[in-house]
């Protein structure tokens, strides 16, 4: 296998052995970019020359026996990442010139810890999407079958982690945009607890929604990140000052008589039948794993993409009123035109994509006097019930198991013209944003013609610990064969 | 009917955007259907159920009135479309 190909800890341990130089395995993620980034579009922007640098420096602290959580491991980061002094556009032409002058929290630590940064990864505008269609920098192909789309809003960093451009990667998930690109390329992907990862520095979509999660290729991998991102951060009032464990500490754990909740609202009409079929086959190898598995009930599913189209939007329209041609970003005509007013709408409308445009009218519409209790009242009520229904089912269960996505990957464009089909591929991962609890996406099979096919378990608040503990024994018993994408 | 397109104008202005009036029908016809669909919702019997806004339960996070460090003008106004001296500039406001 070459480099660009191992996990974190297989390259670490190459790295600590002295097999190979931090150096190498950039050289060799650079190779594969060259190789096959013209079909897959995984990036919207690549950081060779300091990527050379930090690798270089890596290098130089493992000769000097300072190795840390992620020394010399070349990492993506979703493009809505603020990154100090390299250009973080959202997948926008608004912030298609923004230039941060901070990093966020999040890269803050993965720099700390010795991380490599090979590049800022494709999404969809402003993370509004399911397909990473929306992007004003062009589209994504899933590395699996390039006429179909990597799932979204995180496409990119899904897409790089499972066509080797790199080893791991950083999304944002508001309401399945890490855990549905995952299951669609066939990568671990985690939406950890609302509050458990800062937000400072990531661009804001729907800030009670909002977190950001690791895409990785097993599940070692991802407890390696969140150790590293994990935290309480004075700088966001929102992050939770709870202890973070090491979570690398539950992979071996196994669930012997565990309790496993299977919602019957999750296997609705409309699965695709080979995603029931891996999912059922997840079912039975956790039984044989020593896990029990009952039927739950979580009775206000149907309700959930209905509660998540008001609030999300409701809260997008707010966040993104700051864009307004003023502080930063794009400026319609700048200098020809004459009043304030002019300025903002012609900026506005020049520099959002369609969909984030539709979801600003949305929102607006929601929030706007005389609507308000009927939408965004009414929706927030209903979202508390979301909530008490995963309260209720964790007192039966210790996790909860349904399909990350109805389908495997869709074809290019057959969604575009629909917005409502297109927000269905999100009905799974939905909930656990309404109700801040966190969920992890793992590889469970692949349809006969070779589209990867992705389970989602969910856990309480702060237990990420058991979502890899469950995820690591169905890793290690469900034995899926490791397969690599013929690019 | 959800929304016509008068309304669809008007949210356009709120939200400082403007459409052509292909747009504006495409527009009006999406956000009806969607709108429709929300409809659901009415079917949930929410009375005396509190609004829930936060997954978590958030408390006011305070932290000291110190003075810390804060990003320099020249940083602030960096990426300014455009900018005189120590200040944003925009299209002029008051006659």
């Amino acid at each position: 296998m070459e480099l660009n190909q191992l996990t974190i800890h297989e390259l670490q341990e190459k790295i600590r052995t002295g097999e190979t130089t931090s150096v190498e395995i950039l050289q060799s993620v650079f190779n594969r970019i060259d190789a096959v980034e013209g079909v897959v579009h995984a990036y919207i922007a690549l950081m060779r020359d300091s990527a050379l640098e930090e690798a270089k420096r890596a290098d130089l602290n493992i000769r000097g026996g300072k190795i840390r959580a992620l020394t010399g491991v070349p990492l993506a980061l979703k493009d809505i990442f603020c990154t100090r002094g390299f250009r973080t556009t959202c997948g926008s032409r608004i912030l298609s010139n923004y230039v941060p002058p901070y990093d966020a929290t999040v890269v803050e630590k993965l720099r700390e810890s010795g991380a490599v940064f090979v590049g800022k990864t494709n999404m969809d505008e402003f993370a509004m999407g399911s397909s990473t269609e929306t992007s004003f920098f062009g589209i994504t192909r899933n590395p699996w079958d390039p006429e179909r789309i990597p799932g979204g809003s995180s496409g990119g960093s899904a897409a790089a982690v499972a066509a080797d451009e790199c080893i791991a990667s950083l999304g944002s998930d508001t309401g399945g945009s890490i855990r549905q690109p995952a299951a669609l390329c066939g990568v671990v992907g985690m939406k950890p607890t609302y509050g458990r990862v800062s937000r400072f520095g990531l661009v804001a979509f729907a800030s009670s929604l909002d977190q950001i999660g690791p895409f990785t290729r097993d599940v070692e991998d991802c407890a390696i990140m969140m150790n590293v991102i994990a935290g309480y951060d004075p700088k966001e009032s929102t992050s939770v000052p709870i202890e973070v464990p090491d979570y690398r500490e539950y992979l071996s754990g196994g669930i012997e008589g565990w309790t496993v909740g299977i919602p019957k609202e999750y296997f609705i009409e409309g699965i695709d039948p080979e995603v029931l079929a891996a999912v059922q086959n997840t079912i039975k190898v956790i039984e044989g794993s020593g896990g029990r598995c009952i039927e739950i009930s979580l009775p206000h599913t149907e309700y959930c993409l209905a509660v998540y189209y008001i609030v999300a939007p409701a809260e997008a329209s707010s966040n993104l009123a700051r864009y307004d041609g003023v502080k930063y970003g794009f400026r319609s005509g700048a200098g020809n035109v004459q009043d304030l007013l002019t300025m903002y709408k012609k900026t506005r409308s020049e520099g959002f994509g369609a969909e984030v445009k539709r979801r600003i009218m949305l929102g607006t519409y929601v929030l706007s006097s005389g609507y308000y209790d009927a939408y965004y009242k009414k929706a927030s009520k209903v979202r508390a019930l979301i909530k008490r229904d995963f309260d209720e089912a964790f007192k039966l269960c210790d996790v909860i198991l349904t399909p990350t996505s109805p389908t495997p990957a869709f074809k290019i464009g057959e969604k575009t013209d629909d917005p409502l089909q297109m927000y269905l591929s999100d009905i799974f991962t939905i909930s656990a944003n309404l109700a801040g609890i966190p969920g992890i996406s793992v590889p469970c099979g692949f349809t006969r013609s070779g589209l990867p096919i992705g389970v989602q378990f969910l856990s309480g608040p702060f237990e990420e610990g058991k979502l890899f503990q469950i995820a690591a024994a169905c890793e290690r018993n469900a034995k899926i064969e490791r397969r690599r994408p013929n690019l | 009917m959800k929304i016509d397109k008068e309304e669809v104008e008007y949210v356009a202005h709120l939200a400082r955007l403007e459409f052509n009036e292909e747009e504006k029908e495409r527009f009006t016809s999406q956000l009806d259907n969607i709108l429709m669909y929300m409809d659901k919702l009415n079917q949930v019997d929410t009375s005396g159920v509190e609004p829930m806004s936060h997954a978590i339960a958030l408390v006011n996070a305070f932290r000291d009135d110190r003075v810390g460090e804060s990003l320099s003008h020249g940083l602030s106004l960096a990426n300014a479309p455009e900018a005189r001296g120590d200040c944003f500039s925009v299209p002029k406001v008051i006659e």
